[in-house]
């Protein structure tokens, strides 16, 4: 029993601890990096959306302040997004003959 | 035991002989029947493919008035060109009371003032087209062969005044919109009469106008005939979706939304970002193939331009 409760202590302090980890500078650009490159391929096929591009802008803001956790969740969003209007754009280019009226 | 002469074979069952060919036409002749049978199921599956893949732009039109005039069975031809007062009696009350004052007249005097103002080289408008620009709005998007692409009329005037010393303007609005109002008041009543050159880059045009139409787009997903074809008629929050068909009738269009005059690509623009798409530049050939597409089919009905809308 005080084994148990010992472990499960442990367990529960390194978990607070990792979630207690914060975002470095380095990982929050190479989040808007990866996000802002996803959006350039988005935009050349004209499938880009207003939301990727508000969240992107909410990303460059975070990390221009400063706030790295911030920044690379509002990045990971916004790649998240740029990759659902690829996708979308990719589908549509067939998909599109299903909806047509004969 | 039974013996058969050459060319013939035993009839099993009944200890007889019969010609090679006889055994063999009921088997030849089931194999022929299975592959014609697959044949034929493979032309039905495929036959809407290969429809879809062949460009016809006529059939394409008579299908979707086809299908407009059945979903509107009390809805005059001519009136699509109304958009959606042609479809909501309540609504079409409104923009009669609307019309006894209509809100497009101030942007038909600013066009009609425009017009008569000569270019830097002393040109005027009236020089750049046919017909000193009376009467030919319905003409509208032609397909210039010399560039390989669509224009609009808006194009049309933009490259009037470039050619002649001045500078393009705004395609959406503010004089722009004036001008087209002034060609489309001089069309008012002639029926679109779009046409679709001899020429595949002609063809390749509508129909990347018509893959943009039918394509769903934006974060909603939804495709210009999501809301303008299935849902023509229906509300979308406080307003009712305009049919596709003679939805370009009344550009450019006074919207009380904008509280301004706005030209068909401004509306396209608008309805991109509705969709919550990015809108595309003004003069994208994307957007100028879709009012190419849409403009044809409309073939038939009436111009009602300049427009009110909500």
């Amino acid at each position: 029993m005080m084994i148990r409760s010992i472990a499960g202590a442990i367990a529960l302090a390194t978990l607070s601890l990792s979630t207690l980890a914060a975002t470095t500078q380095e990982e929050a650009q190479a989040a808007l990096a990866a996000a802002q490159t996803a959006e350039s391929e988005a935009l050349a096929a004209k499938a880009a959306w207003m939301p990727t591009e508000a969240t992107l802008t909410e990303a460059r803001k975070a990390f221009g302040d400063g706030h790295w956790d911030q920044a690379k969740a509002a990045a990971d969003k916004a790649l998240s997004l740029a990759r659902l209007s690829l996708q979308q754009a990719n589908q549509q280019k067939t998909a599109w003959r299903d909806a047509v009226f004969r | 035991m039974t013996l058969c002469k050459p060319d013939t074979e035993l009839l099993r069952g009944r200890g007889a002989c019969a010609d090679r060919g006889t055994l063999r036409r009921p088997l030849r002749r089931g194999w022929i029947t299975l592959a014609q049978g697959a044949v034929c199921a493979l032309v039905l599956v495929l036959a809407p493919a290969w429809a879809a893949d062949e460009t016809d732009p006529e059939a394409d039109r008579k299908a979707l008035q086809a299908f407009f005039f059945a979903k509107f069975p009390k809805v005059a031809k001519d009136d699509f060109g109304n958009g959606p007062y042609a479809v909501n009696q309540e609504m079409r009350k409104q923009w009669k009371e609307i019309m006894e004052f209509p809100p497009y007249e101030f942007a038909l005097d600013e066009g009609h003032a425009e017009w008569t103002k000569a270019f830097p080289n002393g040109k005027h408008y009236a020089d750049c087209f046919d017909n000193k620009g009376e009467g030919i709005r319905q003409t509208y998007p032609r397909f210039i062969a010399r560039t390989g692409q669509v224009e609009t009329l808006e194009g049309a005037i933009n490259r009037c005044r470039v050619e002649n010393g001045a500078k393009a303007i705004d395609p959406m609005t503010g004089l722009m919109a004036s001008l087209a109002a002034v060609m489309s008041e001089s069309s008012r009543g002639k029926p679109f009469s779009i046409v679709i050159p001899d020429d595949p880059r002609a063809l390749a045009a509508y129909q990347r106008g018509k893959e943009f139409y039918y394509s769903r787009k934006g974060q909603l997903g939804v495709s210009c005939a999501s809301c303008h074809m299935s849902s023509a008629g229906e509300r979308m929050r406080g307003d009712i979706l305009a049919p596709a068909l003679g939805i370009l009738a009344a550009m450019p269009i006074y919207r009380s939304d904008w509280g301004s005059m706005g030209t068909t690509i401004r509306r396209i623009a608008t309805c991109s970002s509705q969709t919550r798409a990015v809108p595309l530049n003004a003069d994208d050939e994307d957007y100028r193939d879709l009012e190419y597409f849409l403009a044809y089919m409309s073939n038939g009905i009436a111009i009602t331009g300049p427009g009110a809308r909500p």
